[in-house]
């Protein structure tokens, strides 16, 4: 039926109608690649939860650092959708309930229905809230959208004590941006050291260094027992502070909950397209359902979910390819490199950085550059004359490098000396 | 040049006109002394070298390290007074001589003592010991020469000078690299050559050296095959006719034996051609020149010199001037360049054991009777005593039971020289007189004293040509030290010669020296050469203001640029003597055993064992390592990379170097410096190698010609340390290879070993637990690096490797001159090269592109952008996640 619509529309040369649900940095990378591609294929409606024109997610932790506002990390205003022909329903009454795939309509949480020819899911992520007594209290938060970091703003106005857990990369930067609004700041964490999916020991041991000369404290290889409260003047639960198991009790006017995200799938789901942890979808970025797309931190390709900016922007591009029916472009996943928005802090890390030859075999040879009173710490993992993975610390600036290096799997031998500090020779190329 | 001079030295302003440290060519300098600064200049009034000075002169100021002088007497390893070191010496002198006769007492010294230490060092022991047990080191240099010039002319005497080679149109350097060993004089005949187009220089040398690039004609021939070619020219002459027939008849004997001995092995060019390895259109050419070229100059050195018929070669070469003439007369003569500053001096005072003094004879009743009463003594020793070789071998079978050894190095320079230090070690008395403080031979003194060194000096000295020059004091003495012919005449007072060494004055030496050599001297007493007598009875004041005179010197102020023009000689009978030579190639030849022949000899910028030129960073920057030059050939057979290790061993000793491959030298020949020594290298001292084997009429060791083996170094790791500070030398004694250079602020050590793997952690400990530390690790390939900066400053790099394709030194190296390190030095510190192009980004802006801070300044300025987007679209940077862009915007403002 979805192809006999398009065959009819195409004679007719009319546009077809494209919905997009969400309107986070996917979508809108989709978007700006599809209307360079293919100006006038569609008539598009975008429908976002929150309240305002795009922004750029990444750009929330300089907010809540104070490094930047809202209007310097928005990418496109409300004009911007009007000059480009597109419909924007931004707000929680737009909120899309339900896929009605066989009518081809999208029913919104106001009632309304709206048809379509093709949909592009980019419903993002939501962030994992433990499961602890307290947990819902106020002043629990997570680190996920301008309004987070609104409500830690507030909060910070007030309140002393921020306890943040999880030492990942946002709940780094949660810490960091709190400390720099004044407050005291501990980090908690359930593995021995930081950022522990992304880093070595080592750079591990550096950054925590760094941070803790910054204000932060930590509590490493703890877990939270529970989260303490006392009713407040409206009779609502209001955190006090938080009980690790060791039982430990951390005095907190804020807990940030940095532990995870997982893929908003529910539309998806109650819809009847196929999910495992997120929408599944093929090198095409296209659903079950062929009329269907789907970007971002919601999908699931090839059992890969996804977090992180870069392969977003990739699948932007893939998608808008066959939005356009251009049909030419098929995404293949490369794991990106890590970096953490703080600022003063260089750090990079990529591929498979914690292998090491006693743990996983002797073709697993590792080079280290360590000058820790300078900050520094590189690692490059080789395996048959190849780079496949790297941690840097403090001096980053050859990290596009060997990220080329190994995506293009380039047989690094001849080179391999001058490898870590960044020096290729001209013939080697 | 001008250098900081400790602290004690500090003395007011002034000029002083003295003369260079090193070989014999004795260059005039004018050293400035300027509260705590030295600058040292070639003088310009000096006739040796009009201002000129080489590398190693110029540098002299950097040699004047306090720290490594031996400053203070010692016996049996603890510092005493000059009193009790001078009574222990004699007391022990004493002992053994009344125990075992005179001859259980020797002394080895050496061309770098000044004439008048020379003096009194032979007089003590020729005089008074009563045994002529005194050699020196110009036994390794130029005894050959003394050898051949006393059996052509009845005495030791150079007939020219140098101002010959400005005259000469031809100009023949055999066995000699002056270039390199005689540096000023290369650049006379040089610029004599420049002037005059059509002047002619040869080069007979086995080696391509770099004293080629003057020549018009190499001859590469045969190590060894010297009087081949000698007696081929002689016979060539004959053969056409260019025998000048009137001096010989008139003024030579020998030449018809000489001549038939001449034709007998070397009748034809081919045969010589045969003999020498050369072709026969060079040796033609070369007899041709010599043939036609009547202002010729042979200038020989050591490779004439170091040979088991050395004296021979100096006698053939001899016979060619004598036959055309061709001898004391402007442009025309043999002229021998000596090796060391005062090798002259120490001839002219009789410092050779076969000597007696004032160039007079032992075994001449004579010149015994005239000395005995000069002297005033009845004990004057009775024979010729032990040539050096001889000296060291009877130590070690201990006939000989002290030995004195006074500024130099046998324990490095002697052939067979572990042998030498074998000796050492078991002799009952070692006394040593140096201005170092850690020699190789240091450790086996049981008594030492501390000399004067250049600087502090005063006295004479002569050099090639005759010429007496005064070496005069820039500043004070260190620490306790003493001219050596003060600590000599003191010893022999206290051994109860009182009177006969009552000196107050180095003047009143010179002006023994000087009487002696005029005594009696007259053809109708006892003529000799060397005469002194316009300089008798000088004053403190004319001594003190003495310029430069080449003897003889019959009148005051009036020296004596050639003889022999005149076709008479000091001979019984008045006239020269050809001597008949029947070439002999080196004792020892090439086996299957060990089939290279080693060759031995200086390079530019060292000097002897390095006691002093080891001290220069300047100096030490040229050549740092002990080295053996191998033929491109050689090298693939015996499977030699360039810049790997090799280790030559021969029946004698081994040792090790760094392989330089270069078609300069011939195959079959292998080449080592002979500077290194124990205070240098773990095993870089050539000595050991080379074969015990002395010309019968010189006792000159066969220094350039030695049958080696030469195999690979394997070594399991390679590297080098450069560090700030000196590190202890017990600190690397585990370290099989390890060789110290001085750097500028630094020490530079090269390392390596074959019988373990490198321990990391141990090696690290080498840069010490100052400042911070910074370490690169490549455990499969085996690379370690690590360096230590204290207060931006860097203090050490190690760098160590399985193989021996290190990173260079220089860039390093460059780094410790610094006050700071630049951050993206310190970055790219332990790769070892510079960062390219000096490409400092600046610190990361754009992380995902990794684009910093100062590329993006420079686009900016460069390409005239103005906003983030043409930013992006010239660098990309921004372009990703855009978390940058705020700071490309603040960029852009600013």
């Amino acid at each position: 039926m979805a192809q006999t619509n398009t065959e009819t529309n195409k004679t007719n040369s009319l546009p077809l109608k494209l919905v997009v649900i969400g309107n986070g940095m996917a979508s809108i990378r989709t978007l700006e690649e599809l209307l360079q591609a293919a100006p006038d294929a569609y008539k598009i409606t975008v429908i976002g939860r929150e309240p305002f024109g795009s922004y750029n997610r990444i750009m929330l932790s300089p907010m809540l650092a104070g490094e930047t506002t809202q209007e310097e990390i928005m990418i496109h205003d409300r004009p911007w959708y009007e000059e480009q022909g597109i419909e924007l329903l931004a707000g929680d009454e737009y909120e899309a309930l339900h896929i009605d795939r066989s009518n081809h309509q999208v029913q919104l949480r106001n009632g309304d229905k709206i048809n379509y020819d093709r949909i592009l899911i980019a419903t993002g992520a939501d962030p994992i809230r433990l499961p602890v007594p307290g947990a819902d209290a106020e002043g629990v938060l997570c680190f996920r959208g301008i309004r987070d970091v609104e409500a830690m703003l507030e909060r910070s106005r007030d309140g002393q004590h921020a306890v943040v857990i999880g030492a990942g990369l946002l709940g780094l930067e949660a810490a960091n941006g709190l400390v720099k609004r004044g407050m005291n700041v501990t980090v908690i964490h359930r593995a021995r050291y930081p950022l522990n999916r992304q880093l070595d020991k080592e750079a591990a041991q550096l950054l925590q260094r760094e941070l803790e000369s910054r204000g932060i404290e930590f509590r490493l290889g703890v877990n939270t027992h529970s989260i303490l409260t006392k009713p407040d003047d409206d009779g609502n639960q209001e955190v006090i502070s938080l009980k690790l198991d060791s039982g430990e009790i951390l005095p907190a006017d804020m807990v940030v909950m940095a532990t995870g995200i997982r893929p908003n799938i529910e539309l998806a789901h109650n819809s009847g397209i196929e999910c495992n942890h997120g929408i599944l979808v093929n090198d095409c970025l296209q659903s079950f359902d062929p009329a269907i797309y789907a970007v971002g931190e919601c999908v699931e390709h090839r059992a890969v979910t996804f977090g992180l900016v870069e392969p977003l922007f990739e699948q932007a591009r893939v998608c808008a390819n066959h939005l356009a029916s251009h049909g030419v472009a098929s995404y293949t996943y490369l794991k990106p490199a890590t970096r953490l928005k703080v600022s003063g802090i260089s750090l990079y890390s990529m591929g498979d950085y914690d292998l090491s030859p006693d743990k996983d075999g002797d073709d697993i040879e590792l080079l280290t550059l360590k000058d820790f009173s300078a900050g520094i710490y590189k690692k490059l993992v080789i395996k048959e004359n190849k780079l496949v993975g790297a941690v840097l610390y403090g001096d980053t600036v050859d990290g596009p490098w060997y990220h080329e290096l190994m995506r293009d799997e380039r047989d690094i031998s001849r080179f391999r000396d001058g490898l870590i500090f960044g020096q290729e020779p001209e013939d080697a190329a | 040049m001008s250098v900081m001079i400790q602290q004690s030295r500090k003395i007011p302003t002034r000029t002083v006109d003295t003369i260079c440290a090193y070989c014999g060519t004795g260059c005039g300098i004018k050293a400035e002394v300027s509260e705590d600064l030295l600058e040292v200049q070639g003088h310009e009034q000096h006739p040796t070298n009009f201002g000129r000075l080489c590398s190693k002169g110029s540098n002299l100021n950097e040699t004047m390290d306090s720290d490594a002088r031996l400053l203070y007497p010692e016996v049996d390893g603890a510092r005493v007074s000059w009193d009790s070191a001078l009574e222990s010496t004699a007391t022990r002198i004493r002992k053994i001589i009344d125990e075992h006769g005179p001859d259980a007492f020797a002394i080895y010294c050496s061309g770098q003592l000044l004439t008048e230490d020379y003096y009194v060092a032979n007089k003590l022991m020729k005089g008074f010991i009563g045994s002529a047990n005194i050699d020196t080191n110009s036994r390794l240099c130029m005894s050959s020469t003394v050898a051949g010039h006393k059996r052509a002319f009845g005495s030791d005497t150079v007939p020219g000078c140098y101002e010959d080679l400005d005259h000469a149109e031809l100009v023949i350097l055999t066995g000699s690299n002056t270039a390199w060993c005689h540096p000023i004089l290369f650049q006379r005949i040089k610029a004599a050559k420049e002037a005059h187009p059509g002047r002619k220089t040869v080069v007979i040398d086995p080696r391509r050296t770099a004293t080629c690039d003057i020549a018009d004609l190499h001859l590469p021939l045969k190590p060894g095959s010297d009087a081949y070619l000698f007696n081929g020219l002689l016979a060539y002459l004959a053969e056409h006719g260019a025998v000048n027939t009137s001096f010989v008849d008139s003024y030579c004997n020998g030449f018809d034996q000489a001549l038939a001995e001449a034709k007998a092995s070397c009748g034809s060019v081919a045969l010589v051609a045969e003999h020498c390895g050369l072709t026969v259109d060079t040796v033609d050419t070369f007899y041709r020149w010599f043939l036609e070229t009547e202002k010729t100059v042979t200038t020989f050195s050591q490779g004439i010199n170091q040979s088991s018929s050395g004296s021979d070669k100096v006698n053939a070469l001899i016979n060619c001037h004598l036959a055309t003439g061709r001898i004391g007369k402007p442009g025309m003569s043999p002229l021998s360049f000596t090796g060391q500053p005062n090798a002259m001096g120490g001839r002219e005072v009789g410092g050779l054991a076969n000597q007696l003094a004032g160039h007079m004879e032992l075994d001449n009743e004579q010149h015994r009777d005239l000395v005995g009463r000069f002297w005033q003594t009845d004990n004057l020793a009775p024979e010729a005593g032990l040539k050096a070789v001889e000296l060291f071998q009877a130590v070690d079978e201990g006939k000989v039971k002290a030995v004195w050894i006074i500024a130099t190095n046998p324990v490095d320079s002697l052939p067979d020289a572990d042998s030498v230090r074998d000796a050492l070690e078991s002799c009952e008395l070692v006394i040593q007189s140096d201005c170092m403080d850690e020699t190789d031979t240091t450790p086996f003194a049981h008594i030492r004293f501390p000399a004067l060194g250049w600087g502090e000096k005063d006295g004479t000295l002569t050099n090639s040509e005759r010429r007496i020059s005064r070496q005069r004091a820039v500043y004070p003495r260190s620490g306790e030290a003493h001219a050596d012919w003060w600590i000599l005449s003191r010893v022999a007072q206290h051994l109860g010669f009182k009177d006969a060494f009552n000196y107050q004055h180095v003047g009143e030496v010179f002006d023994e020296h000087a009487r002696l050599s005029a005594f009696e001297n007259s053809e109708q007493a006892v003529l000799r050469d060397f005469n002194l007598s316009g300089l008798t009875g000088l004053s403190r004041e004319q001594y003190e203001q003495l310029q430069p005179i080449q003897w003889p010197v019959l009148e005051a102020t009036t020296g004596t640029e050639r003889l022999f023009g005149d076709g008479v000689f000091f001979t019984p009978d008045r006239k020269a003597n050809f001597i008949a030579v029947t070439p002999r190639l080196p004792e020892n030849s090439a086996s299957t055993d060990y089939p290279l022949v080693l060759n031995t000899g200086r390079i530019r910028d060292q000097w002897h064992t390095m006691t002093r030129t080891g001290l220069s960073p300047r100096l030490s920057a040229h050549l740092p390592e002990p080295f053996v030059e191998i033929h491109p050939q050689e090298a693939d057979r015996y499977l030699l990379k360039e810049g790997s290790i090799a280790q030559l061993k021969s029946k004698w000793g081994s040792m090790l170097a760094r392989v330089k491959i270069t078609d300069s030298i011939g195959l079959g020949q292998l080449f080592v410096p002979m500077h290194w020594t124990a205070q240098f290298a773990s095993q870089g001292r050539m000595g050991p190698l080379v074969n015990p084997v002395v010309d019968p009429i010189s006792g000159q060791p066969e220094s350039k010609h030695t049958p080696v083996a030469i195999t690979p170094y394997q070594g399991k790791w390679y590297g080098f340390l450069l560090n700030r500070q000196r590190i202890d030398k017990s600190a690397l004694e585990t370290i099989e290879y390890r060789v110290r250079a001085t750097g500028q602020e630094h020490h530079r050590y090269e390392l390596a070993d074959s019988s373990q793997e490198a321990d990391w952690d141990k090696l690290q400990s080498l840069l010490g637990e100052a400042g911070e530390l910074l370490e690169y690790r490549d455990s499969t390939q085996q690379i370690y690096r690590a360096a230590r900066v204290a207060d931006g400053r860097l203090q050490s790099v190690l760098i160590i490797a399985p193989t021996t394709k290190l990173p260079e030194r220089d860039w390093l190296a460059s780094l410790f001159a610094k006050e700071q390190l630049e951050e993206v030095e310190r970055r790219q510190l332990l790769s070892g090269k510079p960062p390219a192009g000096a490409a400092d980004t600046g610190p990361v802006v754009c992380a995902c592109f990794g684009v910093g801070r100062n590329t993006i300044l420079n686009a900016i300025e460069e390409q005239g952008l103005d906003t983030p987007e043409a930013v992006g679209c010239a660098l990309k940077a921004g372009t990703n996640c855009g978390s940058c862009i705020p700071e490309i915007r603040q960029l852009l403002t600013d």
